[in-house]
């Protein structure tokens, strides 16, 4: 009974530890007053201030716009490169799997820098586009890796079946092998996605003056002190994710059941 | 099959852009330029084990350790509660502890910064119980505290996942022997999570030594990390051969720590954050 005790407890209050900073912000972000000290009414202010600032929504403009076309890219590009190792022999295979890993292992900051001193080398001029490069860079080794073990899984029979019954190469790659490895390609993009997004230390070596995403700008308003706009903003993304989060926990929930249910029928 | 051609502009892309710049920096930190002058050096290297910056980088490694093991001792008992309990359950606790990692890192960095702050709530109310306000704002353990709320849950995914993959008829079996609550945890279940515990100490360590935003939002300016330096060496001094050089250094100790870690997790026990 004690035991049961102590373990809700200890539950609540790691719980209360990961969620109270969080639910702090929020609260804050209806706060009449500048001051974090004490509550003194309630407003709406900061987030119609928060839509004004352009800085804020040329940030967000950024992050998405830098998010839409790294994704895609390394999602093309690295769902290939995928296939290509795939169907390598083991020494090739070993050596594209080594440099995949060189990213993901790397410190970012290292990752970062490297990539600020070969643009500069190479006389690019630091801003969104050797930005978007940067993020393709880091979220490619990610797709591969999430589409490799879906190749794996696949049954080489029914590629072979596709060809024995009349498809050409391609169409059996279109119509056999990317439906069945589409789960993987889903999964490496929005791994990519929300890696881009969420990415500060990369974007804030490889971009110029001018392009910044949220992460940096969330980053130099806080070092410039603290502004009640970043709770509006922090308020609005968090629902974002909560609403995003229950919605995909709902919809696996459900496939869960159907598959253990078409299980059963069995 | 020609299918090994698709992985040739990937190939290209990751030559140029991965294998590349790291080379530069290599060659950066084996080089150095004063004036009209240039040449091959080791200088870079030497100046790093120079006292001050000794300092910096056993600061960022004290730090980590810190932070990785308040994590550990915090996080194996919340992953080994979340795994007992029943299914339902289970799901939503680590959705739980999935939600706030969604958010963008620096807000909750933010988020600490105001708490913590001279005249923030956490004060407000440590005066009015009359503890007196606490000045943890701007010194280590705000950095510790930092650290440990961003990366608490990576540690306690690759526990849970391991916990909730042992075979429940090994923890029966220990009990039909006579083994008591205690004992079969001791002898069972803490070796058999102990490849999600390597993946946990890792998956902490790693980001907290390379951090550089959270001790320059919570730490202040004067307890510089090793992340700090090199961020002031490329961006405030432009010293670009030494700050390649602690690149190297960083990178090399995080390999090693990498290549030990993985020594220890002899059944590659993958964790899938996904």
């Amino acid at each position: 009974m004690v035991n049961k005790v102590l373990k809700r407890v200890y539950t609540a209050l790691i719980y209360f530890f990961l969620y109270a900073p969080i639910i702090i912000l929020i609260v804050f972000s209806f706060n009449e007053s500048k001051s974090r000290g004490s509550f003194t009414g309630f407003t709406f202010k900061w987030y119609s201030m928060l839509f004004k600032d352009r800085q804020i929504m040329r940030a967000m403009y950024y992050t998405l716009l830098v998010a839409v076309i790294a994704s895609a890219v390394s999602t093309f590009l690295g769902t290939l490169a995928a296939i290509g190792i795939h169907n390598m022999h083991r020494r090739q295979k070993k050596i594209l799997l080594n440099i995949t890993y060189l990213p993901v292992l790397n410190p970012d900051i290292v990752t970062a820098i490297s990539l600020m001193v070969l643009f500069i080398a190479l006389n690019l001029k630091l801003g969104l586009f050797t930005m978007i490069i940067s993020h393709i860079t880091f979220c490619l080794p990610y797709v591969v890796l999430s589409v490799l073990p879906k190749l794996k899984q696949l049954n080489p029979n029914i590629y072979e079946a596709a060809l024995d019954l009349g498809a050409t190469p391609s169409y059996a790659l279109r119509k056999v092998i990317i439906p069945e490895i589409m789960p993987g390609i889903i999964s490496g993009a929005l791994l990519a996605f929300t890696l881009s997004v969420d990415d500060f230390v990369i974007s804030f070596f490889t971009t110029g003056s001018g392009v910044s995403n949220l992460s940096i700008t969330i980053y130099s308003m806080a070092r410039r002190g603290i502004k009640p706009e970043i709770n509006a903003l922090s308020t609005l993304l968090f629902l974002t994710v909560l609403i995003l989060l229950l919605l995909i926990n709902k919809i696996t929930n459900k496939e869960e059941r159907e598959m253990s249910l078409i299980e059963k029928n069995k | 099959m020609k299918r090994k051609n698709y992985a040739y502009p990937y190939l290209f892309w990751m030559t140029i852009f991965a294998v590349l710049p790291l080379f530069l920096v290599l060659l950066y930190s084996l080089t150095f330029k004063n004036g009209l002058k240039s040449g091959i050096t080791f200088s870079n290297f030497v100046r790093f084990f120079e006292p001050i910056y000794l300092e910096v980088l056993l600061r960022s490694i004290n730090l980590a350790l810190i932070s990785t093991i308040i994590c550990l001792l915090l996080g194996y008992p919340i992953a080994y509660i979340i795994s007992k309990a029943n299914i339902k359950h289970r799901n939503t606790l680590i959705l739980l502890f999935l939600i706030p990692m969604w958010m963008n890192f620096l807000l909750r960095t933010y988020a600490w910064m105001t708490l913590l702050e001279k005249n923030g709530i956490l004060n407000k109310f440590l005066t009015s119980i009359g503890l007196g306000p606490l000045n943890i704002m701007y010194t280590n353990s705000a950095v510790v505290l930092g650290m440990v709320y961003n990366f608490l849950p990576f540690m306690v995914l690759p526990i849970y996942t391991v916990l909730i993959k042992i075979d429940r008829s090994l923890i029966e079996a220990a009990n039909d022997l006579g083994a008591n609550k205690i004992i079969t945890f001791i002898k069972v279940t803490l070796p058999l999570s102990l490849p999600g515990v390597i993946s946990g100490i890792t998956m902490v360590f790693m980001p907290s030594v390379t951090t550089f935003a959270i001790s320059r939002l919570l730490g202040g300016g004067q307890f510089t990390l090793i992340g700090n330096l090199i961020e002031q060496q490329f961006i405030n001094v432009g010293d670009w051969n030494f700050g390649s050089a602690i690149s190297i250094v960083m990178m090399v100790i995080i390999l090693i720590s990498m290549g030990i870690m993985n020594r220890f997790d002899k059944d590659k026990e993958g964790v899938n954050l996904w």
